[in-house]
């Protein structure tokens, strides 16, 4: 099942546990799995049907593109990480 | 090098644009001469820090020869919004105000109202005579200072934001907190044999580019508005207008003109709203231009920085474990890139475990900006630093503990994520191997230092369109600002997709109307981005010519081949490219193809570099006698662009590192704002600056690319102060280590011997 790193400012809301396996195949579910076990994930993540601003997923070692609707696979690692910039 | 099996790319042909610049005849934004056109200018706070109490317009509206002017209630009242530029998201509130100030300015030189008239005198002397009521609040412009409960505050509606939620109830000018950790830091600790914790200063720097920004507007009477800009995302300017004016994007058009410099400095939009709103008050086109004072005092530079990095080692010289805390400035509303900083600060390294805090503090100086690699230029001067102690403590080479803990694919970063296939090993191999690094360094006062460095790059959208013409070239339409040689670096791929000459393909940077979305110009993204799209719109036209082909031959599109440029059908038939384009149009519908990207993203790039200086002990002064950059570019497309974005990249790196800094008096005024007073770099300066291109190509790319533009400026601080402490025994923790700076420090440790 994916694993889903839990923000460090957010171990708060899952009782310090660093890392959560739910089940999921896009990053919407994951975050719904995540949001049943531990109530209050969800609304620092997403903003209405997209992510915070500010804020990126990346799954793998991959950057998302596609926002909640990304894929995740069975074997995938799912990060949440303030968006980059660059010049 | 590029693989032999490439005919184009790795090859260095001359730039497509190349006779326009040498000659003169590219169109900069100040080149724009529209009928009718006005000259306007902006009147810029001359407080640091002051509540706006009136503004009186009056006398300025009825000078002779003045058109328009226009202050903040022209502007609709801003939304407290956050939008999405693509790479990096904007408070439309507090851009809004950016433009033009409202109820405060927050730093010298922000923009509070703007005239437009007959000739560029007559606007500068009329904006002498809109009188503005000032309240003047005291000024805060250091970092620590400004995180104090007791410094003044300058945004009413910044609380600490953190992924946590707001961690302040009060308003602040801490505007947020980053927070990232892996594994057991004091276990880390603990298990360390030489531990190092030092504390870092960096000064504000601005990206000086040598084009300064502009933008001519003419709204017209149907309600279409045309700006025509020096900008690095085209499609950025149009949404932010867009944004401001509260209008449709549809109704704004924007011509991106030559770009002289962006750095990063040139995404978010100054002038261009403002000379809108000119536009639509007079009824005629207006141009708007910044002199260089004003460049300094209004634009983003990058922010000034406080960085404290604890860092341990065991015995054999593998780092156990890393912590840091960055405060960086961002200037009068919040946005710096500590984030960034926090994510590049340990990434050169295996770090088994770590802990990073970052914040992002309001200032009374610009709003901070993107600048080459933003944020992590700052953080590699501080991690750099430390290694480098770290490795005299231990006695070991550097290059030797940068072998030994580098990271690379598989690696998980403090931050969390693992890396994809990198090379930054690969980068401190060819330093080892360089001549540069096995020739002695002998003389009085000559040291040598190297310094690695991280950045992410990013992928995000692109699109293209490509026309065949009869005569058998190829016309490439993109969105992305050409700003170093990517009109020439896309070419390149389409040729090689095509099996075409470079020569062949027509580049042009068109406006927004005449192309499919792009991102911003940024983030090292275009060659790979938008090479992508091109790469797309190869393979597009190609399988379009095999079908006018096998539809010329009668044949089946199956039994047709495209290789080498030439097109292979059934019984030795053969069309080359140039005779296949000369029977399309008698043959059915004209090939015109698109292509689009967005999906990939770079696994990110290293770069090491190694200098050797010498110190005069008796001014300060660091002359720099050698320098080396190696750094992966996945697969140099054109070598000597990539070349020279790796010369150009360190070279603002060691103005960076020993001269260019803000400096302001005790009420927010900066001092030198002219590059006479901020000193960047020259070639009287410098040797030649070499350079090693190492490919370990990225394959999320058909050709490997890798962007190259930002990480060349992360390492040359660290790589600086490490060759001036191994000169002359000090280790410089502030930067610039200008000569004033570095005398006080020579000076001081020789008192204390």
């Amino acid at each position: 099942m994916p694993l889903v790193y839990i923000p460090p400012l957010l171990k708060s809301l899952t009782n310090g546990q660093e890392i959560v396996e739910v089940s999921g195949t896009n990053v919407r579910e994951v975050i719904q799995a995540v949001e049943a076990i531990y109530p209050g994930f969800a609304a620092r993540i997403c903003d209405g049907d997209g992510l915070r601003s500010g804020l990126a997923v990346t799954v793998g070692t991959k950057l998302a593109t596609n926002g909640l609707r990304e894929v995740v696979d069975a074997d995938s690692e799912v990060h949440f990480l303030p968006a980059i910039s660059g010049g | 090098m590029a693989s032999t099996s490439y005919k184009v790319i790795g090859t260095r042909p001359i730039r497509h644009d190349g006779t326009d610049k040498v000659t003169g005849r590219a169109q900069y934004g100040a080149d724009i001469q529209l009928s009718g056109m006005l000259f306007g200018d902006i009147l810029r706070s001359p407080h640091a820090h002051a509540r706006i109490k009136s503004i009186d317009t009056s006398q300025a509206e009825n000078y002779p020869g003045v058109r328009a002017v226009v202050t903040c209630a022209d502007l609709p009242e801003p939304e407290q919004k956050v939008a999405d530029l693509g790479e990096g998201d904007v408070n439309l509130y507090h851009l809004c105000q950016n433009v033009l100030a409202r109820q405060k300015v927050l730093y010298k030189g922000h923009a509070v109202a703007a005239v437009a008239a007959d000739d560029i005198h007559i606007a500068q002397e009329a904006i002498q005579q809109i009188n503005v009521e000032y309240e003047v609040l005291p000024p805060v412009l250091d970092v620590l200072e400004a995180m104090e409960a007791t410094a003044p505050v300058l945004n009413d509606d910044v609380r600490t934001d953190s992924m946590a939620g707001e961690e302040s109830a009060d308003p602040t000018n801490v505007a947020k907190h980053f927070f990232y950790e892996k594994g057991d830091v004091e276990k880390g600790f603990e298990a360390a044999h030489v531990v190092i914790e030092r504390e870092y200063r960096t000064a504000t720097v601005h990206q000086g580019y040598i084009e300064p920004h502009n933008a001519t507007a003419l709204w017209n009477q149907d309600g279409q508005i045309t700006i025509w800009t020096s900008t690095q995302g085209s499609f950025m300017v149009r949404q932010q207008m867009a944004d401001l004016l509260q209008m449709s994007e549809s109704k704004i058009k924007v011509v991106p003109m030559e770009i002289g410099g962006g750095f990063g400095g040139k995404i978010s939009v100054y002038l261009q709203p403002v000379a809108a709103l000119l536009s639509k008050k007079s009824g005629r086109p207006v141009k708007l231009v910044m002199d260089r004072a004003a460049i300094f005092e209004a634009t983003g530079p990058t922010p000034g920085s406080y960085i404290r990095v604890k860092m341990g080692a065991d015995r054999e010289g593998k780092i156990t474990a890393a912590e840091a805390y960055l405060a960086y400035e961002a200037g009068a509303f919040p946005g710096s890139p500590v984030s960034c900083g926090c994510m590049c600060i340990f990434a050169c390294y295996d770090v088994p475990h770590g802990r990073i805090n970052g914040y992002d503090v309001c200032v009374n100086k610009p709003r901070t900006n993107a600048y080459r690699a933003p944020g992590s230029t700052n953080a590699a001067f501080a991690a750099e630093s430390v290694v480098d102690e770290i490795c005299e403590r231990l006695e070991m080479d550097p290059v030797e503990f940068r072998l030994k803990n580098a990271a690379q694919e598989g690696t998980r970063r403090v931050d969390g994520v693992q890396f994809a296939r990198i090379g930054m090993r690969e980068t401190v191999e060819a330093i080892r191997d360089s001549e540069h690094w096995k020739a002695p360094l002998e003389g009085k006062h000559r040291g040598r230092g190297i310094g690695s460095g991280f950045w992410f790059n990013v992928g995000l959208k692109s699109s293209v369109t490509a026309i065949l013409a009869a005569d058998g070239t190829v016309s490439l339409l993109e969105g992305s600002t050409d700003i170093g040689g990517t009109r020439t670096s896309l070419s390149m791929q389409l040729a090689e997709t095509l099996g075409i000459a470079a020569e062949d393909i027509k580049p042009a940077v068109v406006d927004t109307d005449s192309v499919g979305y792009n991102d911003v110009t940024g983030g090292s993204r275009v060659t790979f981005s938008t090479g992508i799209a091109v790469h797309n719109a190869g393979l597009e036209m190609r399988r379009q010519l095999i079908e006018r082909a096998a539809n010329i031959w009668e044949v089946d599109a199956s039994e047709v081949q495209y290789e080498n440029g030439e097109v292979r059908g059934p019984e030795g038939k053969v069309f080359t490219f140039r005779e296949l384009a000369a029977k399309v149009h008698a043959t059915g519908e004209p090939i015109t193809v698109k292509g689009t990207s967005g999906s990939e993203n770079q696994a990110g790039a290293f770069g090491t570099h190694c200098v050797d200086v010498e110190v005069d002990p008796e001014t300060g002064k660091v002359e720099v006698l050698r320098y080396t950059i190696a750094q992966d570019c996945g697969t140099a497309i054109h070598p000597a662009y990539v070349e020279g974005q790796m010369q150009g990249g360190a070279v603002q790196g060691i103005g960076w590192a020993l001269n260019e800094e803000y400096v302001y008096d005790e009420q927010g005024a900066m001092l030198n704002a002219t590059f006479l007073d901020y000193r960047i770099p020259t070639c009287y300066d410098l040797p030649m600056m070499d350079t090693i291109i190492v490919e370990v190509p990225d394959p999320q790319h058909p050709y490997g690319v890798r962007g190259v533009g930002e990480v060349p400026i992360v390492p040359p601080p660290a790589a600086l102060v490490a060759a001036i402490y191994q000169a002359v025994g000090v280790r410089m923790r502030e930067l610039p280590a200008s000569p004033p700076r570095l005398l006080h420090q020579i000076l001081q440790a020789e008192a204390v011997e």
